[in-house]
């Protein structure tokens, strides 16, 4: 389902980083370990097609990314693969429930109000879908953008440093909420992380060294 | 939640910001709004009166002042000059000379004007009598439709005329007769519909009537004296042409205001008659074209810098939609790049922005317009109370339209920059930051 091979991204005046190919099947859920500055981000970004590797390929569900042009890329990224970030940010004007819908729309899928509901219901935010995001707490915030990276029922699910400004009660809550959504939405998980308390949550583990 | 309501959300949810851009579009498109239909209507009267009135004749003075009064109704008379004196333009058989009515103002009613004059004025605006008839005898008044509405006159109703042209009951002529109204006239959008048309012996009657009660007060006994006499037998000594300009020449000793000349074709001779009553006699000739687009260039001045003072208000409010839409881009970056992760591609964005924009700039208009009719109703209000002019609100040009295109322009411009901005988000790097 999420396969990369050779992969290299160089920025500008430093030195290129190498990545480990990553082989992970439909319905498997990864953790991706590495302290600051091994590129977790960089690896992330590449997988989810925000930025191009100089070298190598990222292969989502069956799709080369290079192979896309970008106007395509954007749509296949709306459709196919769902970005948890470490800071959550949504669209400032919109309601909860708007944000959601406009994920929808801009994937150019047609807005499902029940779809929308259940999922919040499932994350237990159901009462904020009218609420503008910045009167929710941090932690309900979280939810919401667990909700919109898996509202258009994503092939891939990837999330940054999700737990990274949780104490450990609700670092454990979160990441079950995401394993459990991501299972049963039939999404592939890599979650990538410095955090060392995830590691044995995760079957699947991969090291990225500086 | 397509880009539309987006972009509406996006802009209310600075509303401070978005109220600074809007008033200040809406300033602008409203005062040109407003100097456009300022300029139409006042146009359109002066137009629709001038009436093929090639010369008006009058006591010496301000030659706008003469035109104004004896043509508009807006302004005092220069004075008055005697049948004597405008004996020869009274003439029938005079070879230039189609038409000459003569007018008799002095007095109102309620603050309307009541105009002596000849049957001929009713043709001179092709004015036609809806109810009742035309004047046959003194202190029998037609009423313009404008008046009979605002006061309520019907045929048959009765009222004094008072002295001057402002509403003062103190000025109400109470010893005199009272003018009858016999007759109401079609409505014609000139200014014949706000004037009270009688006859010039009724103007005359009033006014001698007060003359003569004053010297009642010395000699009592007396009763109404010759003069008197003479006016009231006046029609019925003349059956066959009760008010025409034939019995004005009958009293040369009388004084009218003003004649209004027109002309029976534009000749040398017909040109040069102004100069000669300018020159040779105690009267005054003035052509209210000139006259008329003499007050056009005084004005024009005005319209003129109010239109420049409107462009520099269009031009800032150009600017704060540009630095509105700029600025906020720095605060959406997460949200510019958060739509890219969701699928937005740049093209996506960019509309967005330009959506803003475009909506900021309708709406301006929306208000701009709803403005300008709304000062153009108020100041059509006071026009009335004023002059007795009728102005409307309701009246919309095709030029605003033109005004509209021109607004979503000013849209385009200020938000294409901002968006081509939005449009170059790199997701990646702004995300990376937070």
């Amino acid at each position: 389902m999420l396969h990369t091979s050779d992969l290299t991204y160089t920025y500008r005046r430093g030195e290129p980083l190498r990545f480990p190919d990553l082989h992970c099947a439909a319905g498997e859920q990864w953790l991706l370990l590495g302290q600051s500055g091994t590129g977790k981000t960089t690896l992330l970004h590449l997988l989810g097609g925000l930025r191009s590797p100089q070298r190598g390929s990222v292969e989502v569900a069956g799709v080369a990314l290079g192979s896309l042009s970008r106007a395509r890329l954007d749509h296949f990224r709306g459709q196919k693969i769902g970005i948890i970030f470490q800071t959550p940010h949504f669209v400032r004007a919109l309601s909860v429930g708007e944000n959601l819908a406009l994920t929808q729309r801009l994937a150019g899928l047609p807005v499902d109000r029940n779809r929308i509901r259940e999922l919040l219901d499932h994350l237990n935010i159901a009462h904020k879908l009218h609420s503008k995001t910045d009167r929710l707490s941090a932690g309900e915030q979280q939810r919401v953008a667990i909700a919109r990276a898996l509202i258009n029922k994503p092939a891939v699910l990837l999330a940054d440093e999700p737990t990274s400004a949780l104490d450990d009660h609700n670092c454990e809550r979160v990441i079950e909420l995401i394993e459990r959504q991501a299972s049963e939405e039939g999404a592939t998980l890599l979650v990538v992380t410095h955090d060392n308390r995830l590691k044995d949550q995760f079957e699947h583990h991969i090291y990225l060294e500086a | 939640m397509n880009l539309f309501t987006l972009s509406w959300k996006n802009i209310w949810h600075k509303p401070f910001n978005a109220l600074l851009s809007l008033s200040l579009l809406a300033l602008g498109v409203g005062l040109i709004a407003l100097l456009l239909l300022l300029n139409r209507q006042i146009q359109a009267q002066f137009e629709r009166n001038l009436a093929g009135i090639d010369l008006v004749i009058g006591a010496k003075g301000s030659p706008l002042q003469l035109i104004l009064s004896s043509m508009y109704h807006i302004d005092a008379p220069t004075g008055n000059i005697s049948i004597e004196e405008a004996r020869p333009f009274l003439n029938p058989r005079h070879p230039l000379i189609e038409t000459a009515i003569p007018l008799s103002l002095g007095d109102s009613h309620r603050g309307y004007r009541i105009v002596g004059t000849t049957p001929g004025f009713l043709e001179l605006y092709a004015l036609q009598v809806a109810e009742g008839r035309l004047w046959e005898k003194p202190m029998e008044v037609v009423a313009g439709r404008a008046v009979a509405e605002a006061l309520g006159l019907k045929v048959g109703s009765r009222f004094r005329s008072s002295h001057g042209f402002v509403e003062d009951e103190n000025l109400v002529h109470e010893d005199a007769q009272a003018f009858e109204v016999v007759g109401i006239l079609e409505p014609s959008g000139s200014v014949a519909d706000q004037l009270l048309l009688c006859d010039a012996q009724s103007v005359w009657l009033v006014h001698d009537h007060e003359e003569e009660a004053t010297a009642a007060e010395e000699e009592h006994a007396h009763g109404p004296d010759e003069q008197h006499h003479g006016h009231e037998a006046e029609p019925n000594a003349r059956p066959d042409q009760p008010s025409g300009r034939m019995a004005l020449l009958a009293h040369p000793e009388q004084d009218i205001t003003a004649l209004l000349i027109r002309f029976k074709g534009r000749s040398y001779q017909a040109l040069n008659m102004q100069r000669a009553i300018n020159e040779n006699t105690n009267m005054q000739a003035a052509t209210p074209a000139i006259e008329i687009n003499r007050l056009y260039n005084i004005l024009g001045g005005w319209l003129d810098a109010l239109q420049i003072l409107a462009y520099v208000i269009i031009g800032v409010s150009a600017l704060s939609v540009f630095v509105s839409l700029y600025s906020s881009l720095r605060e959406r970056r997460y949200e510019l790049a958060i739509m890219r992760v969701g699928g937005a591609t740049p093209r996506t964005l960019f509309l967005l922005i330009v959506m803003e924009g475009l909506l900021l700039a309708v709406l301006g208009w929306l208000l701009g317009i709803a403005l300008s009719h709304l000062a153009m109703e108020v100041i059509a209000g006071r026009m009335e109370a004023d002059y007795r002019y009728s102005f409307s609100g309701l009246v919309f040009l095709p030029q605003e339209w033109w005004l509209l295109g021109a607004a979503l322009g000013i849209g385009l411009l200020a938000a294409v920059i901002p968006a081509i901005r939005a449009s170059q988000t790199d997701i990646s790097e702004t995300l990376a930051e937070g």
